[in-house]
């Protein structure tokens, strides 16, 4: 009878549904702590931080800004500012170590939305597999961005970008980001699963490089006691990433998951009910 | 074996030409969209210390700290739906004009460059420039006493002066005509969204659409005479062309005088003895 209502029911049967949700749980705290933080200024009139997920302002000295922004605008504009390069190298260096991809899973507020997308997907058990859009599209997304804004010297992405015009229409209070937001629902819900962050996203992309080389990872440090229940599998955005580290030991390949493209989301932790995977730095 | 790398590459193949495939139409496509949705309508205003249109769509990193710095909450960030380049900071003049703050915190705040820091007097601004953009219906052209956008004008007098005409319906008054000074106008927007009437007859252009430019090599003549303190072309020439001898042209105004005596006036007090004076040039 495993495995028979969800992905995850048996770590639910085993360790309670805050175990098996704690990760998740921890996620969404940070996702909606984020926002709520900008929102404190423009709400209650406490300025903790200013500005949106592009570049921020905290305590009015600490300058922040998203790397992939700022080359976008290196390139239009070919020019630099000494605030934004400063900004861009902090938020460098930190996801190099907590890991590239956890801008997607731990701030980004459209991974809140694809995310549910993917969980209804399950629940209704809609099947297209979204084959026709290949996960490698979001690179050749990320190279086109950089070369539009060569040819336009505009950052001509950010006209139609998702992920900023969702967060600052929250922060700044617009109700068409919930527009954008549908949109994308609805083509990770019917058309294509994980078709936005884990196909097309080229701010995804972005961090996955960074996330190429970043310490802090997830381990499947336990993988003998693996059952093959495939619950990570279902869980996870990019459940190619997980088979190298899980399955990879007669192989000689070492447990940590070494693909830039696992978000570090740690969901694959929640459903597992024989603790096979764990948080690490890389050794 | 042969046969499954055979497969594996052909799906390689496949899978880069969709890619490439589908990448090339959205870049054309979003290239194509990029043009409109860049251009700014010309209702609205970008905060001082702006670059211009281009090199700020290139800076601006759609982060909203101007518009969190604005005391008097004057800017707005576009919106997706919004006819302003998405994310980008703008103002509504006849809404809602710029107070223009002496200390310019929009400019501070901006950690991209693209409100230029090198903005510190913000008479310096140029936001845009006022325009009479209607002549028929603006009252001071009509004759009127509005002078309203006369009066707001933060730099009165400078950005904005009355100058007086003739107004030759009532052939007895004068018309007030307001003037916009291109060297000290900042673009504020404070004259139109004063301006009284339903629709402003005062708006601020973009510069480019404002301001006439003359050809590079244009030259004004008396400019460069002034500059040069003489004429540059060719000395000036006394004008006594076809003058009855003995008689000199002063063009100051006093007219025909006669040179032996140049510092008095060529007409005696009596007109009469100027008809009678047997020297005038005409035949009696």
């Amino acid at each position: 009878m495993k495995n028979m209502n969800y992905p995850g029911y048996d770590a639910v049967r085993t360790h309670g549904w805050l175990w098996a949700h704690r990760w998740l749980i921890a996620r969404r705290v940070s996702q909606l702590g984020i926002l709520a933080t900008f929102l404190l200024g423009p709400w209650f009139g406490f300025w903790l931080v200013k500005g949106n997920l592009n570049s921020s302002l905290t305590l009015e000295t600490l300058p922040l800004t998203d790397p992939y922004l700022f080359l976008q605008s290196l390139i239009a504009s070919q020019s630099i500012s000494n605030t934004m390069l400063i900004g861009a190298l902090i938020v460098t260096l930190f996801y190099l170590v907590v890991g590239g991809r956890v801008y997607c899973s731990w701030v980004c507020p459209v991974n809140i939305v694809t995310d549910s997308a993917a969980w209804l997907r399950n629940r209704l058990k809609i099947k297209s597999t979204g084959s026709g859009i290949p996960r490698i599209s979001r690179y050749w997304l990320l190279g086109l961005t950089f070369i539009l804004a060569l040819t336009t010297a505009t950052i001509a992405w950010e006209l139609v970008n998702p992920v900023s015009i969702v967060s600052r229409g929250i922060i700044f209070g617009s109700s068409s980001a919930l527009l954008v937001l549908l949109i994308v629902f609805l083509f990770d819900l019917v058309m294509y699963k994980n078709g936005w962050c884990g196909h097309l996203c080229p701010v995804g992309a972005f961090y996955s490089i960074i996330g190429k080389i970043s310490l802090f990872r997830v381990s499947a440090a336990n993988r003998r006691a693996c059952d093959d229940c495939m619950d990570c599998y279902a869980v996870c955005p990019e459940p190619q990433v997980i088979k190298p580290a899980l399955k990879g030991e007669s192989d000689s390949i070492g447990p940590i998951i070494r693909s830039g493209n696992c978000t570090n989301c740690g969901r694959c932790l929640d459903v597992c009910n024989k603790n096979v995977f764990k948080f690490s730095f890389i050794k | 074996m042969n046969a499954g790398i055979n497969q594996q590459r052909r799906r390689f193949v496949f899978t880069t030409l969709k890619a490439a495939g589908g990448t090339a139409l959205l870049g054309a496509g979003l290239g194509l969209f990029s043009n409109q949705a860049n251009s700014l309508p010309t209702s609205v205003l970008r905060p001082p210390g702006a670059l211009n249109e281009q090199a700020f769509l290139a800076k601006c990193i759609r982060c909203g700290l101007c518009v969190r710095d604005c005391p008097y909450d004057i800017l707005e960030l576009a919106d997706v739906t919004s006819d302003v380049a998405t994310g980008t900071p703008y103002f509504t003049a006849r809404y809602i004009p710029c107070e223009m703050c002496e200390d310019i915190p929009c400019v501070k705040a901006c950690p991209s460059d693209a409100l230029d820091s090198s903005l510190t007097n913000i008479d310096d601004a140029r936001m845009g420039l006022a325009v009479i953009v209607d002549q028929e219906t603006c009252l001071n052209y009509l004759g009127l006493r509005c002078d309203v956008c006369y009066r707001v004008c933060p730099l009165i007098d400078k950005a904005i002066s009355l100058d007086l005409q003739h107004n030759e319906r009532t052939q007895k008054h004068a018309l007030f005509i307001p003037v916009v000074h291109s060297d000290s106008c900042t673009g504020c927007g404070k004259c139109e969204k004063s301006c009284v009437l339903d629709e402003a007859a005062i708006k601020v252009l973009p510069l480019n659409l404002a301001k006439g430019e003359l050809g590079k090599h244009y030259r004004l003549g008396w400019k460069e005479k002034q500059r040069q303190g003489e004429s540059i072309v060719s000395p000036d020439v006394p004008h006594d062309f076809n003058l009855p001898e003995g008689y000199s042209y002063d063009y100051a105004g006093k007219g025909l005088i006669k040179k032996d005596q140049e510092d008095k006036t060529p007409y005696p007090a009596n007109p009469l003895d100027t008809l009678n004076r047997s020297d005038s040039g005409v035949q009696k």
